[in-house]
């Protein structure tokens, strides 16, 4: 089968408005749900004070204090746990019908995956602004300064925002929400606990440091950390713009064809 | 295989018409195409002259969508649903929330339009769904099953509503499995069948073909019946339907039949264990357009392969 015809293009300005009910449905969505308002910002939280009370004491970092090192890599990780929200909530829309019910609209074609991943950006703004206070609360000192903390910042969510396009095309290729949950296991557990998030890469086996050093969110979390910390970035800002722009680049795409085919 | 098979009709603009068939019949298929979620392979259709592939947008914009696959997002509230329909028909605000408002009172769903749909009874949910479809004032509406699994005080309520609104100028068209309900809202109805039209008319053309009371006699056994059968033969136009001990007849006069069917069968000593009159089913309409069982995968296995064992 092929695809029912696009939108007329030129309306641009339907498309923005389409994608802000979209988010702002996404986001309601989140304030609704008590379980996925405690795993966008509870679970985060509970995070810092595991790693920072329990955990921490025993782990010896390069930057001194331990905190400092922890806080920038609970904000990329928070990111991308935050993701698997958006995989299970396109599957679940798919499930129950709502998908149906927006492809028989005159809407852009666009909107629900540029809503949802839109929301998602919200979502990490605001996890942004809570793991900073909470961070600041518990010994976190960003000795970069304000103007790094907000590159770090702008990298961050520029980062995630890529994932959550990855995420959307996993939502979009599962059965239903339990196996879009399922599927992002996989995903998530090697590519945040195998990384530079919560220790140094130095510390692991020789064989799982080259994927651990050298894999995107390892990069980010360097990038991240550094900026806000003060200290040698070295390839780690470019390498994670690269890493972001070229999974956009390939995922968009690819969940936008998906969802065309998706019914 | 395809879904549908040189299937051409008209929908005259102000009435209901109905499409009535079983499970896979091809209606969903129909309502997906006529509604732009899916292209034809190959044929074209026109909504309110509007191709639905050229022109989808243009048919979006002059079509509501309820029904059994069109759905409510349950974490929002009823108003907060409506709303965000209608802005996605792209209504401006002050229109959207009058349209909402209006709607929901409509519906008898003000005093729940704060609430998360989640706490909706289905009917309530049938009805939201229904007023998301009407947001935008569509000269057409789509509804695909929109009482299945409905209990029947809300059939009814949503059966009402539905004759409100083609009174009120709307054009609907209606998918469903049930005889019952093509036969209240339907002026014209087409019968599918495995993605084709077996049969098209009024629905009180199509139950004059049909007749209009199915008389269903139950023997004691199966050699009574056999025998009733015979005994009976001219009672109805179409010859009997045997399954076991249970022979039925599509028959004009309901109450005058069953009489003179009793009396033959008292006067010849043939013994009933039961006598039923109905109105004719799905099941009854295809048996008599098609010979198989609404519920059949293949036309007239059960019959073949399971002699007797066929009854439901």
């Amino acid at each position: 089968m092929t695809a029912p015809s696009q939108a007329p293009k030129g309306n641009l300005r339907w498309a923005v408005s389409d994608i802000a009910t979209i988010a702002r449905r996404n986001l309601l969505t989140l304030i609704r749900i008590p379980i996925s308002l405690v795993f966008a910002v509870i679970q985060p939280v509970m995070f810092v004070l595991l790693f920072r009370y329990v955990f921490g004491g025993a782990i010896r970092v390069p930057t001194g204090q331990y905190v400092n090192f922890l806080i920038p890599g609970i904000l990329v990780q928070t990111t991308i746990f935050g993701a698997v929200g958006t995989a299970i909530g396109l599957a679940e829309d798919l499930q129950r019908g709502l998908i149906e019910r927006f492809r028989a609209l005159p809407m852009a074609r666009t909107a629900v995956l540029g809503g949802r991943t839109v929301a998602d950006l919200a979502r990490n703004v605001l996890v942004l602004v809570v793991i900073t206070v909470v961070g600041i609360a518990v010994g976190f000192r960003p000795h970069g300064g304000i103007g790094p903390y907000i590159e770090a910042s702008l990298l961050m969510l520029f980062f995630a925002y890529a994932i959550s396009w990855g995420f959307a095309f996993v939502g979009l290729t599962a059965p239903n929400s339990e196996t879009a949950q399922a599927m992002t296991f996989p995903i998530i557990f090697p590519i945040t606990f195998a990384s530079s998030i919560f220790v140094p890469v130095r510390t692991m086996p020789s064989w799982l440091q080259d994927f651990a050093r050298n894999q995107p969110v390892s990069q980010a979390a360097d990038a991240v950390r550094g900026l806000m910390l003060g200290r040698p970035t070295g390839n780690s800002v470019w390498l994670t713009l690269v890493w972001g722009f070229g999974a956009l680049v390939i995922l968009a795409p690819l969940a936008t064809m998906r969802y065309r085919k998706a019914a | 295989m395809h879904a549908l098979d040189d299937v051409s009709l008209r929908v005259p603009r102000g009435e209901v018409f109905g499409l009535l068939g079983p499970n896979g019949s091809g209606k969903t298929t129909m309502i997906r195409i006529l509604s732009t979620i899916l292209a034809p392979e190959s044929g074209s259709a026109t909504v309110n002259g509007f191709d639905v592939v050229h022109e989808a947008n243009a048919v979006r914009r002059s079509i509501g969508l309820a029904g059994q696959y069109a759905t409510v997002d349950e974490n929002l509230t009823g108003f907060e649903n409506l709303r965000m329909i209608g802005r996605l028909n792209h209504l401006d605000r002050p229109t959207v929330k009058r349209r909402a408002n209006e709607l929901l009172e409509q519906f008898g769903l003000t005093d729940a339009a704060t609430r998360n749909v989640k706490t909706y009874s289905g009917g309530m949910r049938r009805r939201l769904d229904l007023a998301a479809a009407l947001v935008a004032t569509p000269p057409l509406l789509i509804l695909d099953e929109p009482t299945t699994g409905l209990d029947p005080q809300s059939r009814q309520d949503l059966w009402a509503i539905i004759e409100q609104l083609v009174e009120d100028g709307t054009t609907v068209l209606l998918t469903t499995q049930y005889l019952e309900e093509a036969d209240r809202l339907a002026k014209q109805l087409v019968v599918l069948d495995h993605g084709r039209i077996i049969a098209q008319g009024t629905s009180q053309e199509l139950k004059t073909r049909l007749g209009a009371t199915v008389l269903s006699l139950n023997f004691e056994s199966t050699d009574g019946a056999v025998r009733g059968a015979v005994l009976l033969a001219d009672l109805a136009a179409k010859p009997a339907n045997i399954e076991g001990t249970v022979v039925e007849y599509t028959v004009d006069g309901g109450p005058a039949s069953a009489a003179d069917a009793l009396r033959r069968l008292d006067g010849a000593g043939i013994a009933l264990a039961g006598l039923a009159l109905r109105e004719p089913s799905l099941d009854d309409v295809f048996l008599s357009l098609t010979g198989h069982r609404a519920e059949d995968a293949t036309p007239g296995e059960t019959n073949l392969d399971n002699p007797g064992k066929g009854r439901r």
